[in-house]
């Protein structure tokens, strides 16, 4: 029974890594084929480097990500405070359905949906290419936000009431309360809120397909119209450094989240 | 001075709710304007009529989905069960590891397998090589599935797994405790017990396979159209906004009422985890 | 008396990497008792408990069941069932459900099945709770549906882990009450873990005193409290003062600077033991009077009585009184030949039976005071 749950372990994992090994092993690839391995090379890294279109997708990608994970982190984090506070309401209940709608909805919908009025509010006010920064933007910080509110609302609810309640006996402010005393209890939520859009960001395609213009484009968008034609392994090797440095960065954030654990003083 | 803290502090929300309307709403509204007028803003109930003739790819779509959201189950349940028996520091590096293609593009996740199925791929040339006779794989039913199975397998596992990680041991001792054998252990209480990871598995699967539209056209080579590639036809190719909005509308409803009957399924246990 | 042995443990040895949790374990449960380990955290009262119930294998050893060898069969053939600490019940099915569960399993007709729930309901007085689900139950009532789920699949032996820990003391008294009554009456086979020493003596037929994986001492409650084998016991067991003695010979007995008579023998002359002596049992008198003599240095009152330390010649007695006696005064004490217990010296002698602990700690607390002034 071990060995086969073994077996079968190592399996789903080989499954899951199968494209993966394979895209690095040809990023190092002397010719340009994606089937057969002509040799070593570092050639594709190189033009990876020199291709001022990537790199500027990429540039593009953090700026956005960056950009609307705050965003979303502010309004969501405000938006939870608000809507905690409105208890067992038929209004706070829709919201929170209102809310639900990006996650549940298929994101080529969430996609269609918002390019149509952002189409439409263009055509209106007569602009020739609404579809940019802007809208990317607005698009990023819609479909980050439930994640925001869906992971701090829960901590709010269980951050211990007396607490806020203490702070406005010893003397603050329910402002300087909210500030000193709450924030920082839900705090790892906000991070965790902040990290997941920030990553939802830096991935998403489809949404940003549909909402994005030819001025600015992001690595998702770029590799896409790369993939449309033939491949080269530039794509294959700027996908090996992806995978790396996420790699190390999981494996930190990791080593940390374990660091922080053995401390007695958890969350 | 009580009331007052607390309507100021439901004001906080009032400039998310502002956005919730203009870009959540709002656009849910324009998906329903734009099925029911023309391109010149007249009402009309052509699109919708038109979409008879998207039935084959909506039930293909549908199909296809189901198809892969149970090959996800059935991988996904025994791997989530093995790594939640595992000790702490190791399941963590497994979740991480079922975490990690997550996070790198699935375009060219996807693009990869183009390069393993091909018919001189890196499958067939190590079956010739073997001399056994190739196998057609790239642009088939079944190599579509393969990319959705692929691309959401970690969101299946992932729900299932939290659900099983917290699982109470001694529910399972309690089981066989009262005369339960393994059979029994998984049927009657690993099963319903990590039914809402499993729910939400399901719904994290099945949505995003039945609306995809890259991956069919790398790995089904166009001649497996699914709903979703229809939609984005209509939005970057004919620019027919109309007929994709009522096509993405018929999506939602039609997503809307199989999550329906699933939460109906699994009683009322049937809430996000994620 | 050998004919109705339900369960015997032989020999059992258990240890998790270097923490060996039992020690060559020896222990005969009689049929239709009601049998309780009792042990502080960590002394293997619930691992002993886990073998019984299959979930654990000891490393060496034999379980027997009603004459034969079950250390390969698995829990769920076993006729035994278990309380488990938090109940373990089953949050995706109702009270009903609950107890039907092990019915269902043996594919017990449906008719039947209401049958034996209903029965098993009304036993744990629960009654019209079918339909309520595990979580808007109270902690006493979940603690009902567990037995009620135990004892529908008609358990030889019910084994209860801690079960009444989560329960405050109001509920948990009327529970002890309720599973003495219900062990009585359908004549199971009872093998209760607990820490509660009082919980113990209460409920039991038998006590099994465990500490560090050893049996330390079996018998009925009357007879761990009153002969304790070892200061472990003698402890662990209601309040003692253990003293250091030496047996003069049989029936006499040295101990704090004097001779006293008492009813234990056997022992070699001169041998050293350790004497136990109950606070209830020592009678207060003038100084003159008393066949010792010593200061009181703290009161508390407890409201049945007062609870006093006595300074004897450095050792600090504790001595239950209705009396009260202000601190600093000197009092006698006189105790019977039948209030003294004679125990042979073992590994605890000199751990434990000495109340000078508290005091003592204040003693170094004012000193430290002193030298930081």
């Amino acid at each position: 029974m071990k060995t086969l749950s073994r077996i079968y372990t190592v399996l789903v994992f080989a499954f899951l890594y199968a494209p993966i090994i394979v895209l690095i092993v040809f990023s190092f690839n002397l010719s340009s084929s994606t089937i057969v391995f002509d040799g070593f090379s570092l050639q594709w890294y190189k033009a990876l480097i020199k291709d001022g279109n990537t790199l500027r997708a990429l540039y593009n990608t953090i700026i956005l990500a960056v950009s609307s994970s705050i965003i979303a982190t502010i309004l969501g984090t405000s938006a939870a405070v608000g809507i905690e506070k409105y208890k067992k309401s038929a209004f706070r209940s829709t919201i929170i359905g209102v809310t639900n709608v990006p996650m549940m909805n298929p994101e080529i919908v969430t996609g269609i949906s918002m390019m149509l009025l952002f189409v439409f509010i263009g055509r209106a006010l007569r602009i020739e290419s609404v579809l940019g920064f802007g809208t990317l933007l607005i698009a990023h910080v819609t479909f980050n936000l439930p994640y925001v509110i869906l992971t701090v609302l829960p901590k709010l609810r269980q951050t211990d009431k007396n607490l806020s309640e203490a702070a406005l006996d010893l003397g603050c402010t329910p402002l300087a309360s909210f500030f000193k005393v709450v924030l920082p209890s839900i705090m790892p939520a906000i991070i965790t809120g902040l990290i997941m859009a920030f990553t939802l960001s830096l991935d998403d395609f489809i949404i940003s397909y549909f909402t994005s213009g030819p001025g600015f484009q992001t690595l998702p968008i770029a590799i896409f119209s790369m993939t449309k034609k033939r491949i080269k392994p530039d794509m294959y090797a700027l996908s090996a450094l992806i995978f790396v440095s996420i790699l190390v960065l999981l494996i930190l954030y990791n080593s940390i989240q374990i660091k922080s654990e053995k401390k007695p003083d958890k969350e | 001075m009580r009331n007052q803290s607390a309507l100021r502090s439901k004001l906080v929300s009032s400039p998310y709710i502002l956005w919730a309307i203009l870009f959540i709403i709002a656009p849910m509204i324009f998906v329903v304007y734009y099925s029911f007028t023309t391109a010149s803003g007249d009402f009309t109930l052509d699109n919708i009529k038109f979409l008879s003739k998207y039935l084959p790819t909506f039930l293909r779509s549908i199909w296809f989905g189901i198809v892969a959201t149970l090959i996800c189950l059935l991988i996904a349940f025994p791997t989530s069960y093995i790594i939640s028996q595992k000790s702490d520091k190791m399941q963590r590096t497994l979740i991480l590891l079922v975490m990690l293609p997550m996070w790198m593009s699935f375009l060219i996740r996807t693009y990869s397998w183009m390069a393993i199925l091909q018919d001189t791929g890196l499958i067939n040339s190590f079956l010739i090589k073997i001399g056994i006779d190739p196998v057609h794989m790239i642009n088939t039913g079944g190599a579509v599935i393969l990319g959705m199975v692929y691309n959401f397998l970690p969101y299946m596992i992932m729900p299932i797994y939290s659900v099983m990680a917290k699982l109470d041991f001694s529910m399972i001792e309690a089981c066989q405790d009262l005369g339960g054998n393994k059979i029994n252990v998984i049927r009657r209480c690993i099963i319903p017990l990590s039914m809402p990871g499993i729910v939400s598995g399901i719904t994290m699967v099945f949505v995003p396979s039945v609306s995809t539209f890259y991956i069919s056209q790398k790995l089904g080579g166009g001649s497996f159209d699914l709903i979703g590639d229809v939609i984005e036809r209509q939005f970057q190719q004919s620019y027919n906004y109309n007929l994709g909005a009522s096509l993405s509308l018929v999506l939602m409803i039609l997503i809307l009422v199989c999550m329906a009957v699933m939460n109906r399924f699994s009683g009322d246990e049937g809430e996000m985890v994620i | 008396m050998e004919q109705n042995v339900i369960i015997e443990l032989k020999n059992i040895s258990v240890a998790f990497g270097d923490n060996q949790v039992l020690k060559d374990l020896n222990l005969s449960i009689r049929d239709k008792e009601f049998i309780t380990l009792l042990g502080p955290s960590g002394c293997g009262k619930t691992t002993t408990l886990r073998i019984i119930a299959g979930f654990m294998h000891p490393d060496e050893g034999d379980v027997i069941f009603e004459g034969k060898k079950i250390n390969s069969i698995p829990p769920h053939k076993r006729h035994v069932n278990t309380i488990f600490q938090r109940y373990a019940l089953f949050p995706h099915l109702n009270v009903y459900e609950n107890v039907a569960f092990g019915l269902r399993i043996k594919k017990m007709p449906e008719k039947q099945i209401k049958e034996k729930v209903e029965e098993m309901l009304s036993i744990v007085n629960l009654k019209g709770f079918n339909k309520r689900s595990i979580n808007s139950l109270s902690g006493g009532q979940q603690q009902r549906v567990a037995i009620a789920r135990a004892l529908a699949v008609d358990p030889k032996v019910l084994l209860l882990d801690e079960p009444l820990g989560a329960l405050d003391l109001k509920l948990r008294k009327d529970m002890q009450v309720e599973l003495k009554n219900i062990q009585q009456r359908l004549g199971i086979t009872f093998i209760y873990v607990t820490h509660d020493q009082e919980e113990a003596l209460s409920m039991s037929d038998t006590v099994v005193v465990m500490d560090g994986g050893v049996i330390q001492q079996i018998g009925t409650p009357i007879d761990i409290y009153n002969e304790p084998k070892n200061a472990f016991v003698a402890d662990f067991i209601g309040e003692s003062n253990i003293i250091d003695g030496i047996m003069r010979e049989d029936y006499s007995v040295d101990f704090s600077g004097n001779n006293f008579k008492c009813l234990d023998s056997g022992f070699a002359k001169n041998e050293a033991v350790d004497v136990v002596v109950r606070p209830e049992d020592v009678d207060i008198v003038s100084p003159e009077k008393g066949m010792l003599t010593g200061i009181v240095t703290s009161v508390t009152f407890k409201g049945v009585h007062f609870e006093i330390i006595v300074d004897i010649k450095g050792f600090k007695w504790m001595i239950q009184t209705t009396d009260f006696h202000p601190e600093g005064v000197e009092i006698g004490l006189f105790i019977e030949p039948d209030a003294i217990h004679i125990m042979k010296k073992s590994e605890y002698s000199g751990m434990f039976g000495d109340y000078s602990s508290f005091s003592e700690e204040f003693d170094e607390l004012s000193v430290l005071d002193e030298e930081a002034e």
